[in-house]
């Protein structure tokens, strides 16, 4: 329950940019939305983010890219958090980072769920 | 107007690396040199041929020991017996190689101008074979990698002094290089973001070796390969593993990456084979 109130409260821009017809359906199913985003992200032929970050709970996570915390405060834009994660080299040139969205390593639906399980963080 | 277009691709490829971006070879490997001493002021720089085990003191312990009872000893001396054995005609490998082929293998990778190519040691060891009516031997593991082990083994100790001579062999070093810094793989990452961005620290529980030193100790015994391998066979799971597809081993692209990749460790000692996790 407390989860999607906030999301509201805190991506004003994501409605706008994404709208309505999308957010609404996803709202009720919110909490396992987040969990199929761990699924993925911990999936080491999918998000793989521990081989990278450092994230509360991760096993053996690698120090290639920044902690990853406090992650609502630092993406109140959740369109940016997705941006970052479909094509990190739009915001960094040089970035090691894949490009999750743009080539395909993940799904448009796999992707919004990571961003949820993000921002859980 | 070519050469110029080079020079900004490449400068585009590098960017905020180390490299100059219009430089020479020489220019190049200084500033490599210099941009290892600022990322790890303490490690001194003859330890860079240590790989990985320059960098992390935990598993350095782990390798020290497994140095005492060194598993390529047995590919050191299968190679030797393979090199002193005639082949059917009568001839042996040392009469393809200056000083009978003992302690040379630092004239490799070496650009033959006449040939216009780069010529690694593997190749070297190939057009032997083939030149005194033997077949070619599979060019990643097996046989050859016995044979390029005996064959450092013998060049321990001499320092790397890679040659660029002329500018076709220029334009394989900055063939080579370019294919350094080049994003690959569905992964998009080139190889320079592993091994120069991010040398000392963690991909997952693996730590990132710096590229000053890779060339230095060929052929390596790998645990997780269970066998001795060339260094191309690491490059190939190195592209592999950013879902890249490889090349070919001793293909033009593999043998200008090792040119580009050798030439930077100019200075560091020869120290093949080696023992890697
Ligand atoms: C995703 C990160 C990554 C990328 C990209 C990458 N490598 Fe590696 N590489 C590794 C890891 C991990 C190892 C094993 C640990 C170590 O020695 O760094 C390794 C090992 C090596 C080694 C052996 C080091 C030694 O001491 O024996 C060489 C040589 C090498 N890589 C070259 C390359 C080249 C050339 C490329 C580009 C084609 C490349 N790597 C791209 C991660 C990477």
């Amino acid at each position: 329950m407390r989860k999607p109130a906030s999301i509201f409260a805190t991506s004003t821009g994501a409605v706008l940019l994404l709208g309505s017809a999308f957010l609404t359906p996803v709202v009720a199913a919110e909490a396992t939305l987040a969990e199929t985003g761990k699924a993925v992200a911990e999936d080491r032929t999918k998000g793989n983010c521990f081989a990278c970050h450092d994230y509360p709970g991760a096993v053996l996570p690698g120090n290639v890219g920044p902690k990853l915390m406090n992650m609502k405060a630092r993406f109140p834009d959740k369109a940016k958090l997705r941006a970052q994660i479909y094509d990190a080299t739009k915001n960094n040139p040089n970035t090691i980072m894949p490009p999750f969205g743009k080539h395909r390593i993940l799904t448009d639906k796999e992707l919004d769920a990571v961003v949820e399980w993000v921002l859980t963080l | 107007m070519k050469k110029l277009l080079t020079a900004i691709s490449v400068a585009l490829f590098v960017g905020v690396t180390a490299t100059p971006a219009i430089a020479g070879p020489a220019e190049d490997a200084n500033a490599f040199r210099e941009y290892f001493k600022k990322r790890f002021p303490d490690i001194p720089f003859d330890d860079y041929i240590n790989g990985v085990y320059a960098v992390n003191a935990g598993a350095r312990e782990q390798w020290m020991a497994i140095e005492e009872f060194p598993p390529y000893q047995i590919a050191i001396d299968e190679g030797k017996k393979l090199f002193g054995t005639p082949f059917k005609n009568g001839q042996t490998y040392g009469s393809c190689f200056s000083n009978n082929g003992v302690g040379v293998a630092d004239e490799y990778p070496m650009f033959d101008s006449k040939r216009g190519e780069v010529v690694t040691l593997e190749l070297a060891i190939n057009e032997c074979r083939v030149k005194n009516g033997e077949e070619p031997l599979p060019w990643s593991k097996g046989k050859i990698a016995s044979i390029l082990a005996y064959m450092a083994f013998t060049t321990r100790g001499k320092k790397i002094d890679i040659k660029v001579p002329d500018d076709k062999a220029l334009a394989a070093y900055e063939d080579g290089k370019r294919f350094y810094y080049a994003r690959r793989g569905q992964l998009n990452m080139s190889c320079a973001h592993c091994h120069v961005d991010n040398a000392g620290n963690n991909l997952r529980a693996n730590t990132l070796s710096p590229a000053l030193g890779h060339a230095s100790h060929w052929p390596v015994y790998r645990s997780s390969w269970g066998d001795m391998g060339t260094l191309h066979r690491r490059f190939q799971g190195c592209n592999e593993q950013v879902r890249a597809k490889a090349f070919k081993p001793q293909g033009k692209e593999y043998r200008d990456l090792e040119y580009f990749l050798t030439y930077m460790s100019n200075g560091l000692t020869w120290n093949g084979p080696g023992a890697r996790e």
